[in-house]
């Protein structure tokens, strides 16, 4: 049904020039036939005009029997903008690795254009589809259809978000495990985590196919696997020369910026003391034909990153510096460690304390004991250099009756 | 609307990724052997099978309309047998076994608006949040700034020249939904004027311990408006974090004459040469200057292209600055340095300077 234009919006409207694609565009071309995002153009200048939102704090909605996936809103002008008056958010588990069929996105506009704005984001920071702005009355509607169409919620507040990952093995030479399989397991295996949240705060998993991180894991995820190598780098020597030829400064870009100096360069053949190299991807980034991570591959699992609410920013640190990935996924050890990291947390942790805030809190040691692993010197940057070491036990002298 | 509901189901998970693959991948799964960037925005990765897939990388406002969805299916369609995919800083990727189509996918890309790049030495799409468009807690607007930023950088968008890989993301707040922490330049929006309360009805929409419990700081200290248990703050104490406002409506910290934008530099991801970093305080604020954000605009072109004129070959902007050391930085880019800019959170301490290994020109 096509909406008749009822705002100016001379600021939003100088945000239409420039070669970057605009989303003034985007809200614009929905505005003319969807009444909430014609209504979110008019509030959106207000804000432009006095610099300051007009949304409320939230509000508890959902679909039936989750308590996660759909983030409430409202704004605060409901008289001036009715159509936005509930303007809610859904957070759709995107498919792994962000791959889709045009018939996929045609459904998911279909769904979206009955029941909502018409505006999404492709994607959230976290991965998921985001459909932004609807009814409350919609948000079944929208389920059910979602459901039938193969597609279910994501996460939200204190439960599993949505796992994301790298293309990993679909298009990346570079990925040491399967991303997108693991992913898909990971996101199954807790459904239940995912759509019902009862931990202390919210619980991110982040799968990225080598130390390159594209999904940001070591900086974004409260479980971060990593893949990676342990024995020697593959090297095509007839291409490690080819790439000399073709200009590249060998000792200079690779050998001198190898942070474990580990690598010579003789101008004929590159030499690499494998037992030194720290597995950063740099030779391997810069010579993709000539240099490849070795065969026995895996990944390593850090834990904790998070952004700064509540007691600062963190970055995930290593929890099992090697483990192999491979399928049967029902079989690894690691789905133990990680329920016993959430038994004890959901048992210890504060309300709205991340994990890698309770680790903190309580000491990587102490939290090792309780989760049954050994401590390992890949754990820590370096050991304390604080001599104040809290001793469990000691001994006494034999009383002398 | 009177559509018949379908059974109800639930914990069904996303659909399975496989559905979604196309036919070279599904065959080429795992044999990937190495990838070359043709020129910006276009790459091809060869088989062990000797397949050959091209990928066209397109930037993309993030905000989509479900309309301009749709005229991305209908290019798959065209020149990719259907298939297409979504890059994590929110490109969007053609994914093609026809290198005939190429140029005239880029060519329709163009026109729509929708510049191709993003690969190799270059910036990326910025990750970035909701802002006014739909959050409560937001110091800023998101989509505004990222726009008019990137109308800027473009350039550096569809080259493959510069030194390295250039990450800059953007949060609305303190909270982070971009998590933007480990970026190259993050553009993140700030409070500087402590919540006021809502005493009326902060009784009815807050749990008081809860409340005085999320306070990183113990700013919220208990007490009483009109014989009803209440809050107040001690404003000496508040670092504008909106723990608060988080758990309890009844404290907003947005202000239009105190809100605005801080610009932080440095930070890192992947392994490559140095280990992961955070990003470290360049600017303490600029002021929210809508429709454009000149001030933000321009501190961050300063800043890139002080990088671009610096840089060592494969030197990220955090890499540069530890080689040539932070105050040469501030000497360099010009930027005032002051009392914000020295940390007085815990582990403060761990960032002053413990030796003299300084320089002086
Ligand atoms: C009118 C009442 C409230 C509304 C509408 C509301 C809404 C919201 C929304 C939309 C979020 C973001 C969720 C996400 O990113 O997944 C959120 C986060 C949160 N809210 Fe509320 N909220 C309300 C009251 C409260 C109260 C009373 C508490 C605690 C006592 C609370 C605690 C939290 C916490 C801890 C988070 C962070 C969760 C997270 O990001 O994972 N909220 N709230
Ligand atoms: C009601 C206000 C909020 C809105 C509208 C909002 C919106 C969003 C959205 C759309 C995403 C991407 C989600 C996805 O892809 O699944 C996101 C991610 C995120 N949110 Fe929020 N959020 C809100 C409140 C919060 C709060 C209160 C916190 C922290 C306490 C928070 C922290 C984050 C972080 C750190 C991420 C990024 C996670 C990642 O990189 O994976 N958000 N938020
Ligand atoms: C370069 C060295 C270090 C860095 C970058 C670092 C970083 C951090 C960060 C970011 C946090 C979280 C901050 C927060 O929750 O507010 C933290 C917490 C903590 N760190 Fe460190 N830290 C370092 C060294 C140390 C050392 C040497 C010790 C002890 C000997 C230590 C003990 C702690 C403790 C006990 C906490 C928890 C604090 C709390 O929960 O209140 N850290 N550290
Ligand atoms: C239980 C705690 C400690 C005790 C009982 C202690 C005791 C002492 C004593 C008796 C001296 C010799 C003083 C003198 O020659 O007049 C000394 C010197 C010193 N201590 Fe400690 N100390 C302790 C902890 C530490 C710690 C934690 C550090 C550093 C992290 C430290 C650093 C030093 C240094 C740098 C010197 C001077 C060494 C020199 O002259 O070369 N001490 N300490
Ligand atoms: S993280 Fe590594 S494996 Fe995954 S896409 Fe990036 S470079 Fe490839
Ligand atoms: S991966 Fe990194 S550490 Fe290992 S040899 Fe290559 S450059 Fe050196
Ligand atoms: S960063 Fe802050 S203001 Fe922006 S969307 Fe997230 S919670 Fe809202
Ligand atoms: S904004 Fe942060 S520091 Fe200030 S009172 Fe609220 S919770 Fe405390």
């Amino acid at each position: 049904m096509p909406v008749e234009k009822k705002y100016e919006t001379p600021l939003l409207d100088q945000l239409e020039t420039g070669e970057w694609p605009s989303f003034v565009k985007e809200i614009k071309a929905a505005a003319e036939n969807n009444a909430m995002a014609n209504d979110l153009l008019g509030l959106l200048e207000q804000s432009y005009r006095e610099k300051i939102g007009h949304w409320k704090h939230g509000g508890i909605v959902g679909v039936m029997g989750y308590g996660g996936g759909v983030i409430g809103r409202y704004t605060d002008l409901p008289d001036k903008y009715p159509a936005i008056s509930h303007f809610h958010t859904m957070r759709v588990n995107q498919p792994a690795g962000w791959f889709y069929t045009s018939e996929a996105l045609r459904t998911l506009c279909d769904i979206w254009d009955a029941h909502g704005s018409g505006l999404t984001n492709m994607h959230g920071s976290t991965g998921d589809i985001i459909f932004l702005g609807t009814r409350t009355e919609e948000l079944e509607n929208v389920f059910s259809k979602l459901t039938a169409a193969g597609f279910d919620l994501g996460g939200s507040g204190s439960d599993v978000r949505t796992p994301s990952c790298c293309c990993g093995k679909a298009r990346c030479e570079w990925a040491c495990y399967d991303t997108m399989g693991l992913t898909y397991y990971i996101t199954n295996r807790y459904q239940d985590e995912l759509h019902r949240p009862a931990f202390p705060y919210k619980m991110k998993f982040k799968m990225s196919g080598c130390p390159n991180d594209c999904v940001a894991s070591v900086a974004r995820a409260d479980i971060s696997i990593i893949g990676t190598w342990r024995d020697e780098i593959q090297v095509n020597q007839e291409e490690v020369r080819n790439y000399a030829k073709s200009g590249l400064d060998i000792t200079k870009e690779i050998a001198m910026l190898c942070p474990g100096k580990c690598i010579e360069w003789d101008g004929n053949e590159i030499q690499i003391d494998n037992s030194n190299c720290r597995h950063c991807m740099h030779c391997i980034n810069l010579m993709p034909k000539a240099l490849a991570p070795g065969k026995d591959r895996g990944a390593a699992i850090l834990v904790g990153s998070k952004a700064p609410i509540v007691e600062g920013a963190l970055l995930s640190s290593v929890l099992v510096p090697f483990i192999k990935l491979e399928e049967p996924y029902d079989d690894l050890e690691i789905w133990e460690v990680i329920e016993n990291m959430w038994d004890i947390w959901c048992e210890e942790g504060k309300n709205r304390e991340r994990i890698g805030e309770f680790i903190q809190r309580v000491g990587l040691g102490n939290f090792l004991d309780a989760i049954g692993l050994e401590p390992q010197p890949e754990m820590v940057a370096f050991p304390r250099d604080n001599p104040y070491v809290f001793y469990e036990e000691y001994f006494e002298e034999e009383e002398d009756q | 609307m009177s559509d018949a509901q379908p059974k109800r189901l639930t914990d069904i998970g996303p659909p399975h990724y496989q559905k979604f693959l196309p036919p070279i991948i599904k065959e080429n799964y795992g044999k990937w052997k190495y990838h070359e960037i043709l020129k910006p925005g276009v790459m091809v990765h060869y088989s062990e099978t000797g397949a050959k897939l091209f990928t066209v990388r397109a930037g993309s406002p993030r905000l989509l309309s479900t309309k301009k969805i749709r005229i991305y299916a209908d290019l798959a369609d065209k020149y990719c047998d259907g298939h297409l995919r979504f890059t994590s800083r929110h490109n969007v990727e053609f994914l093609l076994t026809k290198e005939e189509n190429i140029e005239p996918l880029i060519a329709d890309l163009e026109a729509l608006g929708h510049p191709v790049g993003g690969t190799g030495n270059a910036i990326s799409s910025l990750v970035h949040t909701q802002g006014w468009i739909h959050c409560h807690s937001a110091a800023t607007d998101a989509s505004g700034i990222v726009k008019a930023v990137m109308d800027e950088l473009l350039p550096y968008f569809k080259t493959i020249d510069l030194p390295a890989k250039i990450r800059v993301a953007l949060a609305c707040c303190l909270n982070m939904c971009g998590a933007v922490h480990c970026s190259d330049i993050a553009i993140l929006g700030i409070h500087r004027r402590p919540p006021r309360i809502d005493k009326e009805n902060l009784p009815k929409m807050c749990e008081i311990p809860n409340l005085i419990a999320s306070c990183p700081t113990a700013a919220i200290r208990p007490s009483q408006y009109q014989g009803k248990p209440s809050v107040e703050i001690d404003e000496d104490k508040c670092m504008f974090c909106a723990n608060c406002y988080t758990v309890c409506p009844a404290l907003p910290l947005n202000n239009p004459l105190n809100d605005g934008v801080s610009i932080w530099v440095g930070g890192k991801v992947s392994n490559a040469r140095h280990e992961p970093m955070f990003s470290k305080l360049a600017i303490p604020f600029l002021p929210n200057n809508p429709p454009r954000w000149p001030e933000v605009t321009n501190a961050v072109k300063h800043i890139v292209e002080l990088w671009l004129k610096n840089a060592k070959k494969h030197e990220r902007i955090g890499e540069w600055i530890e080689r040539i050391g932070w105050p040469k930085f501030f000497r360099l880019a010009d930027i005032p340095f002051q009392k914000e800019h020295i940390d007085d959170f815990k582990h403060a301490g761990l960032s002053y300077k413990r030796s003299v290994h300084l320089t002086y020109m």
